[in-house]
């Protein structure tokens, strides 16, 4: 069944995109990762512009993070106080991401940015995660698993310090600032929510306890997506909302039932699937960018000028 | 008997031959399923008088509204490639396909295609470039390939049908992503290449429906179909985890 799609203005099989949707669900469901950065460029390759796909995609996190932080919040695993303190960091990066993003659609370069902002992320996040996957691997073999210490370096010394209750911590605002507004410059350019930036970030270098990680970001991610969405609404016309919720559906079938999957499965083996899926997306685009296109020159709608 | 003969030269050229033309449609609706459509566009030839001699053809073009577009040309920077140069053009057709009876060279000549501008390229002559760029040929030249490539210029030689020098019909495919607008259609009727008749009307191509009002809101009331999306992915979210955890219990 085809579907047109009015804010993309192409028409594509829905059971396409119900698909992907579910795909991508599963897999975040499996692992515990939102699934945007796997997403966006699922988009890209299927013929979906690249502006509307990033906004699209900001919405669908919206919805997928939404169902579950309320989990997370009946399970009291949110630290409500840290969210709002990276969530202020947040909207300013959505801002200043979404302002970048508009002048580089003025140049003709904004898929050129996105496409190498894809490439560098997922090649370091899905690179990291293979090696350390592998290494958890080795050492369950071994049976010896590292004790975690608690590190005291530069970020203790920083002003503003703040209780922050439910993570057990007393650190300066700056650190977790920083870290919001780094997430949301990329959730405005990328169409992800940064979780899988977010949540290395907040346990290696908040020192934030593990359980109340993914909450927390959950908490931040919805936020910041939901303002990046509007911006993109408001500012580039560039959200499909007929897009989203055939995203939507397939992603939170799929992801209950990545759930069920996931408990069966081993969390290495989850992760180096989950690596070696990334690496897979980050060559494709990665390839595009290299090899010489078949036509050089590339029709557009003119405008931002 | 003179002054009859001289009359008949005088009014031969303009009304001897004229086009009669019907159309399957009129208007094309883009609906939610909308994935293509197809026009017949048939019609006959009117005479008063047996046809004159000379080889007869028919064409039939079909033109998209036109939006300035921007081609960019890519080039190898630090390893990777990169857009660099960009020309933007003003008057090139979102859509254009033209039919003809028999190979277009047959049927109408060169001066007569620059006049009415028929093909592709003669209809592109008159694209506004700026005057800064040297080598505009290159990106009009660029546009037309990349268009035709993806079927929105079409060129389709022999397929328009002609039954005994006065019925004709064609059918020209529009495809799924369509621009909204009025699609000019033109038919011109020719002898040994000269143009000897010209009817002209158009298509209206809009959106309808859902995706008419989806498109109005998102661009006239851009806040609201922000909150809407928003408010759709909210609750997606919540009935999904609700339904689920219902299900489970």
């Amino acid at each position: 069944m085809q579907i047109y799609l009015p804010i993309a203005e192409v028409s594509v099989i829905a059971f396409l995109l119900l698909g992907l949707g579910g795909l991508v669900g599963v897999l975040s469901g499996m692992c515990g990762v939102g699934g945007g950065f796997l997403m966006t460029p699922l988009l890209f390759f299927i013929g979906i512009p690249p502006a509307v796909a990033v906004a699209t995609e900001a919405n669908q996190i919206v919805a997928s993070s939404f169902s579950g932080v309320l989990a997370h919040l009946r399970r009291k695993t949110v630290d409500l106080r840290m969210g709002t303190v990276l969530l202020i960091g947040g909207l300013i990066g959505a801002a200043l991401g979404v302002l970048l993003f508009n002048y580089l659609k003025s140049l003709g370069q904004v898929d050129l940015l996105v496409r190498l902002c894809y490439v560098v992320f997922l090649g370091v996040i899905g690179g990291l995660m293979f090696i350390e996957s592998l290494n958890a691997i080795r050492k369950t073999q071994k049976g010896t698993v590292l004790p975690k210490r608690k590190k005291h370096g530069l970020i203790h010394k920083l002003p503003f310090k703040m209780r922050f209750r439910v993570s057990g911590l007393y650190i300066s605002v700056i650190p977790p600032l920083l870290v919001g507004l780094c997430v949301g410059v990329l959730a405005a350019i990328m169409g992800v929510g940064g979780g899988f930036i977010m949540v290395p970030a907040m346990i290696y270098l908040l020192g934030m306890p593990t359980k109340v990680v993914v909450g927390t970001s959950l908490f931040q991610i919805i936020f910041v997506t939901g303002f990046t969405t509007m911006l993109h609404a408001t500012t580039n016309y560039t959200v499909d909302v007929m897009l989203a919720v055939l995203l939507l559906v397939g992603g939170v079938i799929g992801a209950q039932i990545g759930t069920r999957i996931g408990v069966k499965m081993k969390a290495e083996q989850l992760r180096i699937l989950l690596a070696m899926m990334v690496l897979a997306v980050c060559g494709k685009l990665a390839f595009d960018l290299l090899v010489m296109p078949a036509e050089l020159y590339s029709v557009g709608a003119a405008g931002g000028h | 008997m003179r002054w009859l003969l001289a009359l008949c030269l005088m009014v031969l050229p303009a009304a001897a031959e004229e086009v009669v033309l019907g159309l399957s449609q009129d208007e094309v609706a883009i609906t939610t399923s909308f994935d293509g459509s197809e026009i017949l566009i048939f019609g006959a030839i009117k005479r008063d008088a047996p046809p004159p001699p000379g080889n007869l053809g028919v064409l039939v073009t079909i033109a998209g509204p036109a939006e300035p577009v921007s081609v960019r040309r890519k080039e190898r920077r630090y390893g990777i490639w990169v857009n660099t140069d960009e020309v933007q053009l003003d008057g090139a057709p979102s859509y254009y396909a033209v039919a003809t009876s028999a190979p277009l060279d047959d049927i109408l000549s060169i001066t007569e295609n620059l006049e009415h501008r028929v093909t592709v390229p003669s209809l592109l002559r008159g694209l506004t470039v700026p005057a800064s760029v040297l080598d505009a040929s290159a990106y009009v030249a660029a546009l037309i390939r990349v268009r035709q490539a993806a079927g929105v210029y079409q060129e389709l030689e022999g397929q328009v049908v002609v039954d005994q020098q006065s019925l004709f019909r064609t059918r020209i495919a529009l495809p799924a992503a369509l621009t909204e607008g009025a699609y000019q259609t033109r038919i011109l009727l020719t002898r040994d290449g000269e143009v000897v008749s010209r009817y002209e009307t158009t298509i209206e191509v809009r959106k309808v429906g859902l995706e008419r009002w989806l498109f109005t809101m998102s661009r006239e009331n851009p806040f609201w179909y922000g909150i809407m999306s928003l408010a759709i992915a909210i609750a997606a979210g919540w009935g999904a985890s609700a339904a689920f955890s219902f299900i489970r219990n």
